[in-house]
């Protein structure tokens, strides 16, 4: 193993990759309770055709969502969540468009709760039994979603903006396209995206790095595996594939959410900069200090829930922001007319005062334990390290954040999806 | 990590947790009223006026700025209800001085900030500004009629006045869109001037500094603190049984494809000097842990559901099940919650579920060691509940609960009202 001390975030890293390529990363914090193990594959809603054994194929919309739901389920009958809990962690997963993560968090008993976690996540088993019936708990839960202005709000604007990437369309597919999904759909998808070669272990915690990597060693199939070729469809123009989006649904007040798609650096070293470019630069221009967000919040444009943030999946990124107000259409005129004024040039001194903030917020992040493990995981999949975050800041310059916001939000490629109240 | 206690000034308390497990510090400050009718949403929307400045930071991007400079301090109005007790005050949490580079010292000036936001606020007159006090009334009622947003959250919210109807817990801590209408600036100057006399303190600080050096930052930010008669007579009123002999059944209908059901219980003799630990590991049991029978069974056996839990409100007494149902589920789904409460009644608890509920308890309390914002918030409701021991020791007990404990608690629950909000039927087929 090896392992790297980063002094400004006062934190080791132990990464190995085995032999069978599992990428292995942990960072051991003493006097901790809580321990979080995560176990990741590069695998999400949006990986719905992909080319294995030379030959490509089609799945329904909603597989990696509902693989996740059914890997709990084990041969012997006993299910795995169950297993864990009794054991004392609190174990859960989730599915996005790029990846499906499996975890656990415990005060006991780690290495036994690993190798289960291991095991679990490696062993598929499905029947036509169980996969009925979990056809009615998803599409319970499609429903759900459906009825969260959130989710529509968010989907809208997704659609707006992309023609044909996946990412367009919700992760847990529709009540229709699960009805697709059949056990052999599922062992077959398990067995192109769920191999050692295609995932990632993330421990943070009061852990033993080399016992870690010791067990998945054990546990774990040898031998490499083929990384599947995705297809996402054709390269899309910067431009929305339609530019405004209205809805109404039972909310009190109308909610909104623009959009830009942009293009996402590639993974490594210069993601991470694009990464925190782009919390600069939404910071400088509409975080709480910045004039177009104090002079919107006084006018009662946007509340304390507006925020900004980019997004990466299915080799895509974009730009969204946005939350509840009652004229959308204003809150873009004062986003362009701020745009203007960046047009001429960048506030230094305000630039340095908001770096100064993201630097905050990446060393307290080192104590949210939990959410370090997925940013491990997400950035891992995506080429760095978010320790290096720091160093990383130091280099980026003003007028980086300024030509970034030019480009990413002209006003021809932003995209508005609107939801209103059904009664006025 | 252990908590030291000091009085400050007359009903000013602070709590101080050393450690230096931590990158990031917290400190609170919260003054305590009775939740009620008439004053709940006064005590919403000071914090938030205050807030938006004071005299050395008068607007929103001024105090921003400060905060930035402050390595992205955040300090939060914040309003929360603990049982029938309205908690008031702001909340800050900024990396730790142990680490900021170049060995600058952040607690004095996150002390000092939050001094003045509470005592110099931005005035005319003497008077909180009209155009603060206006725009922060419009966004807390434009959050009242939002609540509506979250389904399962209004539920129980409509679930909680109607089953508490002429209880001070009935009353939703923003309080209502009618009586956050009639609060100008003036009204709201007065209750200010009238908290600051009268509200117990509860501050709060856990991080690298040592408890006399906090004590001495908070005594100097707050020394212009007025102090009269500090009304110590706050609490909750227990009611311990259902308020009719029979459950009363609500419904309401909104546009939702999903029902939600919220069902009240009142726990009886088991509030009459509560063993807190022993309540925490019969809810875990019945329905507050993955591992209850509510999940095990109403949601993973019966696929009644697709989600189904409980949840304890230890200061009041009073015990939520939520759950989200097909509508024509709502026959089944009450029965098979009743049908799991019985069983606990009737002493249906296996070895391997309580040690699942008990282990569950514990692992929460553990935790909450782990994060400044839940040793704050764990802290704030001991203070209120009168009980001096930490989360370790919270865990350490719950872990010796035994069965017998566990049915006796569940024997002593019954169901008060159930609130069930279901969709509108002429609409049914509408957007589908």
């Amino acid at each position: 193993m090896v392992s790297k001390y980063y002094p400004r975030m006062g934190e080791t890293l132990y990464t190995h990759t085995l032999d069978n390529g599992l990428a292995i990363q942990v960072i051991p914090k003493k006097g901790f309770q809580k321990s979080y193990a995560m176990f990741a594959t590069n695998y999400g809603g949006a990986d719905r055709r992909f080319r294995y054994q030379g030959e490509w194929l089609n799945t329904p919309a909603g597989v990696a969502h509902f693989l996740e739901h059914k890997m709990f389920d084990m041969p012997d009958g006993s299910n795995a969540l169950s297993v864990l809990s009794a054991n004392g962690a609190s174990p859960n997963a989730f599915t996005s468009s790029a990846m499906t993560a499996y975890y656990f968090e415990c005060t006991e008993g780690f290495q036994e709760n690993l190798k289960m976690l291991l095991e679990f996540v490696s062993t598929p088993y499905f029947t036509e039994e169980s996969v009925a019936k979990e056809q009615g708990i998803i599409g319970q839960e499609i429903r759900m979603c459906e009825d969260s202005p959130d989710y529509a709000l968010y989907y809208n604007l997704l659609k707006c903006l992309y023609a044909r990437n996946p990412v367009r369309d919700s992760v847990a597919g529709t009540v229709e396209s699960i009805r697709e999904i059949t056990p052999d759909v599922l062992y077959a998808c398990h067995k192109v995206f769920y191999h050692p070669s295609n995932m990632r272990l993330c421990c943070v915690g009061d852990v033993e790095p080399e016992a870690v990597c010791a067990l998945a060693e054990q546990v774990l199939p040898k031998g490499k595996g083929e990384v599947p070729a995705r297809d996402y469809g054709s390269a899309e123009p910067g431009k929305p594939a339609s530019f405004r989006h209205k809805a109404a649904m039972e909310v009190s007040n109308t909610q909104f959410l623009f959009g830009a798609k942009l293009t996402p650096a590639k993974p490594g070293p210069d993601r991470l900069r694009q990464v925190l470019t782009g919390d600069l630069a939404l910071r400088y221009l509409m975080g709480e200090s910045s004039p177009l967000y104090t002079s919107l919040y006084a006018k009662n444009l946007i509340h304390t829930d507006f925020s900004a943030e980019l997004d990466y999946a299915a080799g895509a990124a974009m730009l969204i922001a946005g939350g509840e107000g009652r004229d959308p259409h204003s809150v873009l005129a004062a986003v362009e007319e701020a745009l203007s004024e960046l047009r001429r040039d960048i506030d230094t001194e305000a630039f340095q005062r908001i770096r100064r903030t993201t630097l905050g917020y990446c060393i307290r992040s080192m104590d949210r334990l939990g959410g370090l493990c997925t940013s491990l995981a997400e950035a891992g999949f995506a080429g760095y390290c978010p320790l290096d975050a720091p160093e990383m800041l130091e280099n980026i310059t003003p007028e980086e954040v300024r030509q970034a916001l030019l480009d990413w939000l002209q006003p021809e490629r932003i995209a508005l999806s609107v939801i209103e109240p059904l009664r006025p | 990590m252990e908590a030291i206690r000091t009085e400050l000034k007359p009903g000013v308390f602070l709590t101080c947790l050393q450690t230096d497990k931590f990158k990031t510090a917290c400190l609170s400050l919260n003054l305590l009223t009775q939740l009620n009718r008439d004053t709940a949403s006064l005590g919403a929307l000071l914090p938030r006026v205050l807030r938006r400045g004071c005299r050395q930071y008068p607007d929103m991007e001024a105090l921003s700025r400060e905060l930035d400079r402050l390595y992205g301090a955040r300090l939060d109005s914040v309003v929360r209800k603990r049982g029938e007790v309205q908690c008031l005050g702001f909340y800050a949490d900024f990396v730790d001085d142990a680490w900021l580079p170049g060995g600058e010292r952040l607690l004095e000036q996150i002390t000092g900030l939050m001094g003045q936001l509470l005592l110099q606020p931005f005035t005319r007159g003497g008077l909180l500004l009209q155009s603060y006090v206006e725009n922060e009334r419009g966004k807390l009622l434009d959050d009242i009629r939002s609540l509506i947003n979250d389904k399962q959250a209004y539920a129980n919210r409509r679930l909680t006045e109607q089953m508490c109807f002429g209880e001070d817990y009935a009353v939703a801590v923003l309080g209502s869109e009618e009586t956050v209408g009639s609060i100008g600036y003036q009204k709201l100057t007065r209750y200010y001037r009238e908290l600051l006399q009268t509200a117990p303190v509860e501050l709060f600080y856990c991080g690298s500094a040592a408890p006399e050096r906090v004590a001495a930052a908070l005594s100097d930010a707050l020394a212009t603190l007025p102090r009269g008669e500090v009304n110590f007579d706050i609490g909750t009123d227990i009611r311990m049984n259902t308020v009719e002999e029979t459950t009363r059944y609500f419904t309401e209908s909104l546009d939702v494809t999903q029902g939600k059901l919220s069902m009240g219980f009142r726990l009886g003799d088991a509030m009459e000097d509560p063993d807190f630990p022993a309540l925490r590991v019969f809810n875990a049991a019945f329905g507050g842990a993955v591992t209850s029978k509510l999940f095990e069974n109403v949601r993973e056996k019966l696929s009644l559901c697709y989600y189904a839990s409980s949840a304890l409100d230890l200061h009041k007494g009073v015990l939520l099940v939520a759950s989200g149902i097909e509508f024509d589920k709502y026959d089944a789904a009450l029965s098979e919650i009743f049908a799991q409460l019985r069983a606990l009644q009737d002493g249906q608890l296996t070895d391997a579920e309580l040690i699942a509920a008990r282990k569950a308890v514990a692992t929460d309390h553990r935790a909450i060691a782990d994060s400044p914002a839940a040793l704050e918030s764990f802290t704030l409701s001991q203070n209120l509940l009168g009980l001096d021991y930490g989360p370790e020791e919270f865990a350490a007990l719950a872990e010796m609960v035994t069965k017998e404990q566990v049915v006796r608690i569940a024997g002593q629950v019954t169901c008060d009202a159930v609130y069930f909000l279901k969709g509108k039927e002429d609409e049914a087929d509408d957007g589908q």
